[in-house]
């Protein structure tokens, strides 16, 4: 770490309740969500009116319209026009990926204070013209001479009204993310049983921690939504088995009930120099120690498409000298219950932890019982942008509630990305 | 030599006529070519509790084989895999998809300790024996029954042969089974027979029972394209059938073969010889100066010989109350007595390199007995008691001795069989089919590589798991 490296605080985050596709936030742009988050967390920490050093944040399924979408937000919140702002994306990773942004550039001294986070609606998704169609239109507006453009609408054909409705797959491999996770449990072995446990557990642990108020100060209603939408309190694994296969062939293991649903939602997290939270007399939560990002060559290599975060981790223990049992919550996203539990299994194994990690010995086993305490996407719901703040917002809290303790983030991403994280519980 | 049903099976109409009326399905066997790989398809390893002592040298040569490997999530098996650096895939039978098929099955049974603990066998097998592809290889390493602990481990470690002959004969599609017991310190010494037994090398050998000891010599490192570059071999009987293909492949292997054969075959056997580039010696083997011929050829052409094979055999049927006096006892001279007196010349005149292999060549009419054969049977089991006697005092001069025995081969021999006859033969075993020439010729190389310094005292069937003798 650069020795003149400020200690970067967490002070807190809030974020929408998610929505599934086409559910209460059908009409609701990205812009819309993101800057009802921005004013949430404004209201929540009195920053009406505040200069912010920075904010930071971003959407996956972006209109083109949308260039400056988070500028834009901020425009439209409580917050002072003149705090600067721009778009991050980085797939799943962009949640988080911008809360390193924003940290580094605190720990650095170029800013004092900011806000991360991220938005997505698979609901107001933006619809492209046809590609031929795009190609006729771009030809005519270059076109000088008449007869040329009277020739180039000749090239118009019905099946151009088509539109590109952006899909949910690789494109080095046409196969979607569901399939490629798919191969990765295929991969590593993993049973439907395992899945649907986990699957479980995720509902479990978010439905207590709302019924026990815990996520009161973390989630804001909007548009009459006050709990994510997709929760099911009542999930069982009789129930879950029922489902057939969505993924994997017929045979599969994946199924809608442990593979996260498209969803909508935003979130934001306020981080901050020790010094900026002393002056505005806000308490601490906890520290953004350290971020790795990595990539896998899923496209030559035959490398699972979301197993990224399992080559990331190993680099972020041995910089901050712990090993992988050093910690007190562990927040992995769940994008599919498999990718969990492929990277764990992938941190048990000797051959991937020596063959692909060159390491000595695997990295071990977590304990469970602090994996995602307070729910993770399966439950929730996982607006891709979103994600990232949601973790780092309820790590924050757990950590502060603890008082001591660090938490590890692990997040995978489309293109073979990962972003993962350490954060500590501020201590004297 | 062509077997015209094992044709016709093999056609599309041929193979729906056929298996409506019941009559066998000789499967098209794999066989070696030059440059493949030792094994083309997947290969699950799996091993038989902390007790497993090999899952560490089977992780290091399949590492070497350059095979794609699966283990069950084993910690024990995957810090093996991990040591030996072997990128291996999981295998989790609960979740695995039907379609997820292997080219070989290793088992460690090794881990067996009492009767109780064969479940693990069945652990092992049961959900994986039904993925085993066509020309598929079913191996379980034990340990040999004298040198376990005690009774309920040799018991255990002994019904493994039960259960390697049955698997044999269960798999269908030209796969084929073994068993390799291990001998304590002989863990350094499998490559050379797995390379073997995993490769369509070993097409035709099925149900067979091999033992492994530390050997004399290290196995040192071996050239795989090449491995008997270097070496000199004496091939017996090498002027056509399986003698030229025995020199044909230890040829390949690298090795300088010196063909040896009686005179009026000596053109054949000239041209077997300078076609693989190697010498020829026409002799009578059971002169009374052969064995002094051949041992003084050898020590000036080549300073002595590192490979001897005794393939040269007759047959004269006849059943024993008509069998004459002289045809009895050319058959015992030629394929028994003459190998014996040819290894004792050379080894009197110390013309048998360090390292040295010998093989002789039995039948599985030495197992049985065959009517008709009561000569040639006796001679062939005689072989049998010639690798016995012999072999543990050659262990001490670091050579080793073993035989082939051939089961129903495609040769002219065969082909002069009656039709019912040769039907039987050929269809009376787990592959329903006849081997080649070539297969008893990859069994003897086997045998002949610098790397089976641990492989002596065996006799190996090449028969496909023929019911006769079994």
């Amino acid at each position: 770490m650069n020795p003149t490296a400020r200690r970067v605080a967490v002070l807190g985050g809030s974020r929408i309740p998610f929505a599934r596709q086409n559910g209460p936030y059908a009409k609701a742009s990205n812009q819309d969500m993101l800057t009802a988050t921005l004013d949430s967390l404004v209201g929540r920490f009195g920053l009406e009116g505040e200069v912010l050093g920075e904010v930071a944040a971003g959407a996956v399924l972006k209109h083109s319209r949308d260039f400056n979408l988070t500028r834009e937000s901020v425009l439209g919140s409580r917050l002072a026009p003149e705090t600067p702002a721009y778009d991050v994306q980085q797939a799943c990773g962009t949640g988080l990926e911008a809360t390193v942004l924003v940290a580094n550039k605190i720990a650095l001294g170029q800013i004092d204070c900011g806000i991360a986070g991220g938005v997505d609606t698979t609901s107001d998704a933006p619809i492209a013209v046809n590609e031929d169609l795009r190609e006729v239109l771009l030809e005519l507006n270059r076109t000088k001479s008449n007869t040329g453009r009277l020739k180039l609408l000749t090239r118009l054909r019905p099946g151009q009204i088509v539109p590109e409705i952006p899909r949910n797959s690789e494109p080095r491999t046409g196969l979607s993310m569901g399939e490629h996770t798919a191969l990765m449990a295929r991969d590593w072995g993993i049973g439907r049983e395992e899945q649907d446990e986990l699957a479980v557990t995720s509902h479990r642990n978010l439905a207590a921690a709302y019924d026990t108020g815990w996520m009161d100060d973390l989630v804001t209603p909007f548009l009459g939504l006050e709990r994510d939408q997709n929760l099911r309190p009542d999930s069982s694994v009789e129930k879950l088995a029922k489902l057939k296969p969505v993924f994997g062939g017929p045979e599969g293991t994946m199924t809608a009930g442990n593979s996260t649903p498209l969803s909508d939602g935003a979130s934001a997290v306020l981080l901050a120099s020790e010094e900026w939270a002393r002056e505005h007399d806000i308490p601490i939560q906890a520290y953004f120690t350290d971020a790795q990002t990595a990539g896998v060559d899923y496209v030559h290599k035959g490398e699972g498409l979301l197993m990224a975060p399992a080559y990331a981790i190993p680099k972020l223990l041995d910089r901050n000298g712990a090993a992988l049992q050093d910690f007190d919550f562990y927040e992995i996203h769940e994008a599919f219950a498999a990718q969990v539990l492929c990277t764990l299994k992938a941190w048990e194994d000797p051959v991937f932890c020596t063959e692909r990690l060159g390491r000595d010995a695997p990295l071990g086993t977590i304990d469970r019982d602090r994996l995602n305490v307070h729910g993770g996407s399966l439950g929730a719901g996982h607006p891709f942008g979103a994600t990232g703040g949601r973790i780092v917002a309820a790590l924050a809290k757990a950590l502060h509630e603890r008082g001591s303790g660090r938490g590890l983030i692990s997040i995978c991403a489309a293109g073979g990305l990962g972003v993962t994280a350490i954060m500590e519980a501020p201590h004297d | 030599m062509t077997d015209r049903y094992a044709q016709l099976v093999n056609t599309p109409i041929g193979k729906l006529v056929t298996k409506q009326i019941g009559l066998p399905q000789p499967p098209r066997l794999e066989r070696f070519q030059a440059g493949q790989p030792v094994i083309t398809g997947p290969v699950l390893l799996g091993a038989s509790g902390p007790d497993s002592r090999l899952a560490k040298p089977l992780a290091k040569v399949l590492k070497a084989v350059g095979a794609d490997v699966l283990t069950p999530m084993d910690e024990e098996l995957r810090t093996a895999a991990a040591t030996a650096k072997l990128d291996a895939g999981i295998f989790n039978p609960e979740a695995a998809p039907a379609d997820e098929r292997f080219k070989a099955l290793v088992f460690d049974a090794t881990g067996i300790q009492s009767t109780d603990e064969l479940e693990r066998a069945w652990e092992f097998f049961h959900p994986a024996i039904r993925r085993v592809l066509p020309s598929g290889r079913v191996i379980i390493l034990g340990t040999q029954p004298e040198d376990c602990a005690g009774p309920p481990a040799a018991i255990a470690q002994r019904a493994l042969e039960g259960l390697e002959r049955a698997i044999g004969k269960e798999v269908k599609r030209g796969a084929t089974s073994q068993l390799l017991y291990v001998r304590p310190k002989a863990e350094n010494q499998l490559e050379a027979t797995l390379r073997f037994f995993l490769s369509p090398k070993s097409a035709f050998v099925s149900g067979q029972v091999v033992r492994i000891g530390p050997g004399a010599a290290a196995a040192g490192k071996v050239d795989w394209e090449s491995p008997l570059a270097g070496k000199v071999a004496l091939v017996t009987g090498a002027a056509r059938g399986i003698g030229a293909a025995i020199a044909e492949v230890l040829a390949r292997d690298g090795a300088h073969v010196v063909g040896l054969d009686v005179a009026p075959m000596a053109d054949e056997l000239s041209a077997v010889t300078s076609r693989l580039g190697g010498s020829f010696l026409a002799a009578d083997i059971t002169d009374q100066d052969a064995p002094a011929v051949i041992a003084d050829h050898l020590l000036e052409q080549h300073e002595g010989v590192d490979i001897v094979v005794h393939n040269a055999g007759i047959t004269r049927d006849k059943t024993l109350g008509r069998m004459t006096r002289e045809q009895w006892s050319k058959v015992i001279a030629i394929n028994v007595t003459a190998p014996q007196r040819i290894d004792r010349e050379l080894f009197e005149r110390d013309a048998v390199r360090r390292n040295g292999r010998i093989v002789g060549v039995s039948s599985i009419s030495g197992i049985a007995g065959n009517a008709g054969q009561t000569n040639y049977s006796t001679s062939k089991a005689g072989v049998i008691g010639f690798v016995e006697a012999w072999s543990p005092a050659l262990a001490k001069r670091g050579v080793t001795l073993n035989a082939v025995a051939p089961g129903f081969i495609e040769t002219k021999m065969t082909e002069a069989m009656p039709l019912a006859i040769r039907e039987a033969g050929r269809r009376m075993n787990s592959l329903s089919q006849g081997g080649l020439p070539v297969d008893v010729a990859e069994t003897v190389a086997w045998f002949a590589s610098p790397g089976s310094a641990g492989v002596t005292g065996n006799v190996v069937r090449v028969c496909g798991q023929s019911l006769l003798g079994a």
